[in-house]
């Protein structure tokens, strides 16, 4: 069965015709090309997949096609603005916060979320708001740091 | 996963919807999507109650209660001053779910109504809750399981949230035949002896609308105290809610409920009996303690969480009532 679903994504309005069963992950990715949002589990449980909807964290693996009917949705993509990284970005590379790069979209993801509610958020704030993303590589305290660092 | 997909307007159409064949209702889907990619799920009509208007309130009423419908989200609750400052246990075990992802899409009334997380039910066994004959933590890896009412399957209910409600005393609000009725949230739920493919009374064509909690006395305290195996996001291997009144160093009255330790957020009402009346410096705690779940039947791999759901016990009364 097919739906048709309108969303903002990365600031452009966006028109998709789809089966009901897709997942917002797999439009990113395989309709969309926009691979820079991974999937891991697929059951919400390491947050690779995290993207910014409504201007909130949420898992994309957990998300229907129906879902995200008038939304507005930013991916890792969508943080670079006129050729240059975005804060985030470039603190996690400056402090060392990427290895395999695996989690990292979903973990600056996040983090941006975060960002955009608290501007200066405290060790725990960030903590608390990555808790739902798994990085098997860093050992999570440089992602602190480069979180703690960067600014909207 | 292929399924019709509905998007009801109203409570009406969306109740009409369920009673086709093989319906379910669809919220945040953080839990039901997963089952579906699994095939433990494999319905043919997906109903997406997101569509319905005027479910997504919190109200609260002096002298009467706290209305929060079905569609409000478990971040809502965690972040709501009002909840904080009337009801702790709710906020701290709102709080205490999953991650802040699927705290911004997951629902009231989809963690209500959420489906077990036994190993074996989520994988590729057949058993006795998805219709087949055995259950296979019975004999096998169990230290997850129900220590109290089990059989013939042995889950424990996952919701933190149920566990609150229960303490709080509230009420399920279910739309059903054309009308909507409150029903205890200890009858909302139901143990496998009296059907174990189930966890609530849901029938098809009905669905939770939002939830009544009774407004609590202002002297009462509450808490809510989750144990997990990992610092971050985990189901609870063991919770309790707490809810006192004390007066003059007596704690006057007492309800408190269990998770993680029944297939269904558990009540001891003789528990609850005999915190009534007790003298906080006297050693009478000691002894009403020693005494909960002494009639628990843990499995092979489970009697660890006798002591610790006492210890719990132990450690919420004396915050309480400090
Ligand atoms: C990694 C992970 C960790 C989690 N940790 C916790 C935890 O620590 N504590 C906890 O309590 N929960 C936890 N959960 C479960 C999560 O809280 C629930 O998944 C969420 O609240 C469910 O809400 P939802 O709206 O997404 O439900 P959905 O996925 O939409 O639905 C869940 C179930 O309820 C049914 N349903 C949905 N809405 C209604 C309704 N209004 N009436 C009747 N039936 C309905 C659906 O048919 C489905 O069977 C976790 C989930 C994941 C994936
Ligand atoms: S405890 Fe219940 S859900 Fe788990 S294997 Fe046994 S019957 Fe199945
Ligand atoms: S892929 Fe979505 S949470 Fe792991
Ligand atoms: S950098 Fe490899 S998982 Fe985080």
């Amino acid at each position: 069965m097919k739906i048709k679903v309108s969303f903002i994504l990365n600031g452009l309005q966006v028109t998709v015709e789809t089966e009901a069963h897709r997942r917002l992950l797999d439009l990113l990715r395989d309709d969309l090309n926009l691979t820079g949002t991974k999937e891991g589990c697929a059951i919400g449980e390491c947050g690779a997949c995290t993207v910014v909807m409504n201007k909130l964290a949420v898992n994309s693996c957990l998300v229907l096609a129906g879902q995200i009917d008038g939304a507005e949705i930013i991916t890792i993509e969508g943080l670079m603005k006129n050729g240059a990284l975005h804060s985030l970005q470039q603190k996690f590379i400056e402090k060392g916060a990427v290895q395999c790069g695996f989690c990292t979209p979903g973990m600056i993801m996040s983090a941006y979320a975060l960002l955009l509610s608290n501007k200066n958020p405290d060790e725990e704030e960030i903590k608390e708001a990555i808790a739902g993303n798994l990085c098997r590589c860093t050992g999570y305290k440089q992602i602190i740091e480069a979180i703690a660092d960067s600014e909207i | 996963m292929k399924f019709e997909y509905h998007q009801p307007k109203n409570l009406k159409e969306a109740g009409k919807y369920l009673l086709l064949n093989n319906s379910i209702p669809f919220s945040g889907g953080t839990d039901i999507l997963a089952l579906m990619k699994d095939g433990i799920v494999n319905p043919d009509h997906v109903v997406n109650l997101k569509t319905i208007d005027g479910l997504s309130d919190i109200k609260f009423e002096t002298g009467k209660g706290l209305s929060i419908g079905a569609l409000v989200k478990i971040k809502e609750i965690s972040q709501n001053q009002m909840i904080a400052e009337n009801f702790p246990v709710l906020k701290i075990a709102a709080s205490e779910i999953a991650s802040p992802q699927l705290r911004n899409m997951g629902t009231v009334g989809g963690n209500l109504c959420q489906r077990p997380r036994c190993m074996y039910f989520r994988d590729d066994f057949d058993c006795i809750r998805k219709g087949g004959g055995t259950c296979y933590a019975f004999e096998g890896f169990n230290k997850y399981h129900c220590i109290i009412g089990g059989g013939p399957c042995y889950i424990v209910h996952p919701s933190d949230l149920a566990v609150a409600l229960l303490a709080l005393d509230a009420a399920v609000i279910i739309y059903s035949d054309g009308k909507q009725k409150q029903i205890p949230i200890d009858d909302f739920y139901i143990l496998p002896e009296s059907d174990a493919m189930s966890e609530t009374i849901l029938k098809p064509g009905e669905f939770v609308t939002g939830i009544f909690i009774p407004e609590l006395k202002s002297e009462a305290r509450s808490t809510y105290f989750k144990f997990k195996e990992r610092d971050v996001w985990d189901f609870a291997i063991v919770s309790v809610a707490a809810i006192i009144r004390k007066n003059n160093g007596i704690i006057e009255w007492g309800s408190f409920a269990f998770g993680g330790v029944a297939p269904k957020p558990w009540l001891d009402n003789a528990f609850n009996k005999s915190i009534a009346g007790i003298r906080v410096a006297s050693g009478s705690i000691e002894n009403v303690v020693t005494k909960a779940f002494d009639n628990a039947q843990p499995l092979q791999l489970n009697s660890y969480k006798i002591p610790l759901v006492r210890n719990i016990l132990r450690r919420v009364i004396t915050q309480l009532s400090a």
